[in-house]
């Protein structure tokens, strides 16, 4: 590349940070609401750890959107049969899961979690050929098509695996928590907050510092301009879609032992927050996919704590107030 | 078959099939004796006028809805609780109208107005975020809805199987309330597709289709599109209100297994896709198929089932089990999707799957 | 004169429209050809037809003696076509960099055509690192045109690059369309300015319902007032 030196910068156009502050808005907001700083960090950490094990599967959702115009309605079945693909790793080998070294226990998570991602990335390969690109362009097929196939995967789940509920449990060096003082944090979920974050770190770091990311980024705005470029973008998209449903067998993964129990029924409870969480971010945007999911969560948990009863409901309530203020998400980012 | 709406079924193969099933169902109670069959029946009766209401909304304006199980558990629930806490009566059931079809039209509007400040595309996923709330709710406020459990209740003595008109001496068929009340939920259904026939026939359906085909193009010639969806909207909710109470009375009792979980609007999706969309007939012919596969299907399948699990196959047992029904009928789904989009009804019309 | 790009009873329809009603011409190589015509005459749908953005339903067309109607858009651009949309469809959430670099397919910018295009475009220099959602629209314009010849291409579509843009960026426009053409690269460029058609084209195809309705030579077009009175609704000199 050359030297390029900018001789002059337009006064950078002031980036859009309000959506940035509202997770840290409402997480203040809530700490004289729960009154004890202990239960406060607990809550707090609980939302950041569910809040990025949802954005891994929402991220790839929105992108895929973003790209493609496609509307994946079968996505939690990725999530599902990720966590199911895990089990096939952890449960044989639970002796090794239950050893109390944290390297041993990495030695058939990592597996476990790989072989997931590579499960859900080879059926994310065939549900693109299959279901969606035969009816490319046709949103009403679409959501049809790809909800026949959420179906079919999870019957599929039942007859394979059995309706009953999986246990599986926390690897053991994972288990319990770092006090400090009077507050406990939970191991496990400071482990899916850093995976979390690195995920969105290296989206991050693909979109605005590769070729392919600014492909991306260019097709997500205008996809007949990139083709006019000459680029095969549609090679692209099975690329993007391949790694989104990946991601989202990984999310399965983290929250079948989140929740330490696996069942084909995770698809759907998951499906209707990671919807939420796309469309208050706003369709195509990462970012907005980040602090969407973060807010659900906390919704979730501080709602969990001070209105029992009203948790999903409140997260409605937190859509509806987001697409008042702003129609199309917190980043609207597509063109259409 | 001209009958009221002049949307003839078209098709000869059509005319027949829909006068068999609509026969076969009149005849029900002594054609088909027992419990089981009268169940099948009126169950089939209630689903093609839910459904044919769903297909207001999917085949005619092109909206895809997850919330329509909505306002059928707004029907059923309405009449559950008002039987329930003010006793067995006329007066009660004439409560529950009064008060779970204005509940369940505020809310038809309150969606369909919203929906139209969002993209359409959000427009299917938040209906399916607030039919998952909805359901969470109804299970919270045990109080009023029985929670998880439902609500039973008795039915106004004329409407209970112990009320006898006729007895047995009339041909061997007794006359009970359980017959007056099969028929009562036949008639009702059969009048309301007959009035979305007519609603589909009339100018104002066939603005909707012209909203279907190009919105943008609808409103450039002047058709307030928001009165329209939202009309329909309203129409779609209310006759799907209806059929809950309908289903209520039947079952005597309500609960959110029997009304509003998210697997019955898959098989309400189903049952319209395959039956064919946008046609209203389709209803009629999708839910018959599905509500009979639903329920001698899987008599075969486990038969099937068996057989395969002795002759030592792998994997075909479990996905021959007749729990996995769905499964098949998922297949089915995608496959009408993709060949046949209109459906049971459009390949007796003889159109081939034409474009969306 | 050979000619590079050729149309052969083109028939393009838009749902149910019918727009290009059997077009026919042909662009001589290293020429700048001007395709005028009132307001959907089918100008516009010309150019997405030949890029391949939309299919013709029948016809020919022909880059350098190949068939191109049935390729994909990347296919015909990798053949050395440049599209300059009228909508200009730069990248807003990228770079002036960013835009530059991805137009760039085979390899990194090249210093040398960069100064080029700094010389008639100093602006971009000036918003290198800018976000391209923030320039004006005669910079967007810039950049639009910048991006289609950042890379040699053999034929460069334009779509009316001059609409809505200050005289004295028309002015750098068309020098620099003139430098590109002296270099030998094919030119078909959609214009509703008919001095800036006039200083630029070699070649005039004027285009009315959807089909050619006169083929030939500028300057003869240009001296010929009643030609373009009955062609053009209106004399050169007003449209100045």
């Amino acid at each position: 590349m050359s030297g390029i030196v900018a001789t002059d910068t337009l006064p950078k156009p002031k980036r859009d940070v309000t959506p940035l502050l509202l997770p840290v808005a409402l997480a203040l907001l809530m700490l004289p609401l729960i009154g004890s700083m202990s239960s406060w960090v607990t809550l707090t950490v609980a939302s950041l750890a569910m809040g990025m094990m949802i954005f891994i599967m929402a991220s790839g959702l929105t992108l895929v959107f973003g790209l493609m115009d496609v509307l994946n309605f079968g996505h939690g079945a990725f999530i599902a049969v990720g966590a199911y693909v895990a089990t096939l790793v952890l449960l044989p080998l639970a002796s090794w899961a239950q050893a109390d070294s944290l390297m041993t226990n990495l030695a058939v998570l990592i597996p476990a979690a790989l072989l997931s991602m590579g499960v859900t990335g080879a059926l994310g390969l065939v549900v693109e050929r299959v279901l969606v690109l035969p009816v490319y362009g046709q949103h009403l097929k679409q959501i049809l098509m790809t909800t026949g196939g959420l179906i079919v995967a999870e019957q599929t789940l039942y007859a394979l695996f059995g309706p009953q509920i999986i246990p599986l449990p926390l690897p053991t060096a994972l288990r319990g928590s770092f006090v400090m003082g009077d507050v406990a944090v939970s191991k496990y979920r400071l482990l899916a907050m850093l995976v979390g974050l690195a995920i969105f770190v290296a989206i991050e770091l693909v979109l605005n510092r590769t070729k392919i990311g600014l492909l991306i980024r260019a097709g997500v705005e205008n996809r007949e301009m990139v083709e006019a470029l000459g680029y095969r973008i549609r090679r692209l998209f099975l690329g993007v879609f391949i790694t989104g449903s990946a991601l989202a067998g990984l999310g399965g993964v983290m929250w079948g032992l989140y929740r330490e129990q696996v069942h084909a029924s995770l698809g759907d409870e998951l499906t209707v927050l990671v919807f939420i969480v796309v469309i208050i971010g706003g369709l195509g945007s990462v970012t907005g996919c980040f602090i969407g999911a973060i807010m659900v969560a906390m919704v979730a948990n501080y709602g969990g704590f001070l209105v029992p009863k009203l948790a999903l409901v409140s997260n409605i309530l937190l859509m509806v107030a987001v697409l008042m203020w702003r129609p199309r998400g917190l980043y609207a980012v597509t063109s259409r | 078959m001209m009958i009221l709406s002049g949307d003839p079924p078209r098709s000869r193969a059509l005319s027949i099939v829909l006068a068999v099933i609509v026969l076969a169902l009149l005849a029900t109670p002594f054609v088909f004796p027992g419990a089981k069959a009268l169940n099948v029946a009126a169950k089939i009766c209630i689903f093609a006028a839910l459904v044919a209401s769903y297909d207001l909304l999917l085949g005619y304006t092109g909206s895809v809805s997850f919330a329509h199980t909505m306002f059928y558990g707004i029907g059923s629930y309405a009449i559950a609780i008002a039987l329930y806490g003010l006793g067995p009566n006329w007066t009660s059931v004439a409560v529950a109208v009064a008060a779970g079809l204005p509940i369940a039209l505020l809310l038809a509007l309150a969606i369909g107005l919203f929906s139209l400040r969002v993209e359409a595309i959000f427009f299917a996923m938040i209906t399916l975020a607030v039919a998952s709330a909805f359901l969470v709710l109804a299970s919270q406020l045990s109080w009023l809805t029985g929670g998880e459990d439902g609500r039973s209740f008795q039915l106004p003595e004329l409407l209970r199987p112990g009320t006898v008109f006729v007895g047995k001496e009339w041909f061997g068929f007794p006359i009970n309330g359980r017959i007056l009340t099969y028929y009562i939920v036949l008639s009702a259904c059969a009048l309301m597709i007959l009035a979305l026939l007519r609603v589909v026939n009339s100018p104002f359906g066939r603005v909707l289709q012209a909203i279907r085909e190009n919105r943008f193009r609808a409103e450039a010639l002047g058709y307030r599109t928001v009165f329209h969806l939202t009309y329909a909207n309203c129409i779609a909710a209310v006759i799907a209100a209806c059929a809950g109470m309908l289903n209520a009375l039947w079952l005597r009792y309500a609960g959110p297994d029997t009304s509003l979980s998210f697997s019955i609007m898959l098989d309400i999706l189903l049952m319209v896709v395959i039956g064919g969309m946008g046609t209203i007939y389709g209803a009629i012919i999708g839910a018959a198929i599905f509500i009979l596969a639903q329920n001698y299907l899987q008599a075969l399948m486990g038969a099937a089932s068996l057989a395969a699990a002795d002759a030592g196959l792998p994997l075909l047992p479990g996905l021959l089990h007749p729990d996995r029904w769905l499964l098949w009928l998922g297949l089915l789904f995608i496959a009408s999707v993709y060949f046949f989009p209109t459906g049971v009804v459009g390949r007796l019309r003889n159109k081939p799957g034409a474009p969306g | 004169m050979t000619s590079l790009l050729s149309l052969s009873g083109v028939q393009t329809y838009i749902g149910r429209y019918h727009i290009l009603q059997g077009v026919e011409f042909e662009v001589p190589e290293g020429q700048t050809t001007m395709l005028l015509g009132r307001n959907g005459a089918g100008k516009t749908t010309t150019l997405r037809t030949i890029m391949g953005l939309w299919q013709a339903k029948s016809g020919t067309i022909s880059l350098a003696g190949e068939p191109i109607e049935r390729l994909a858009t990347p296919d015909i651009a990798q053949r050395g076509v440049g599209y300059v949309p009228e909508s200009m469809a730069v990248f807003s959430d990228l770079t002036v960099k960013e835009n530059l670099v991805l137009a760039a397919r085979n390899g990194p910018l090249d210093d040398v055509q960069l100064a080029w295009i700094f010389g008639f475009f100093p602006a971009l220099k000036k918003f290198w690192l800018s976000r391209a959602g923030s320039l004006s629209g005669g910079q967007k314009q810039m950049l639009s045109i910048a991006r289609a010849i950042v890379e040699p291409r053999k034929l460069l579509l334009i779509d009316e690059p001059t609409k809505g843009l200050a005289p004295a960026i028309v002015m750098s426009l068309i020098e620099c369309l003139k430098e590109i053409r002296r270099r030998g690269v094919t030119i078909l460029l959609v214009e509703q300015n008919f001095h800036a058609a006039r200083e630029l084209g070699d070649q005039v195809l004027v285009m009315d319902n959807g089909a050619i309705v006169h083929q030939g030579n500028m300057g003869a077009l240009a001296a010929d007032v009643a030609l373009q009175e009955q062609l053009l609704g209106l004399s050169l000199e007003a449209h100045q």
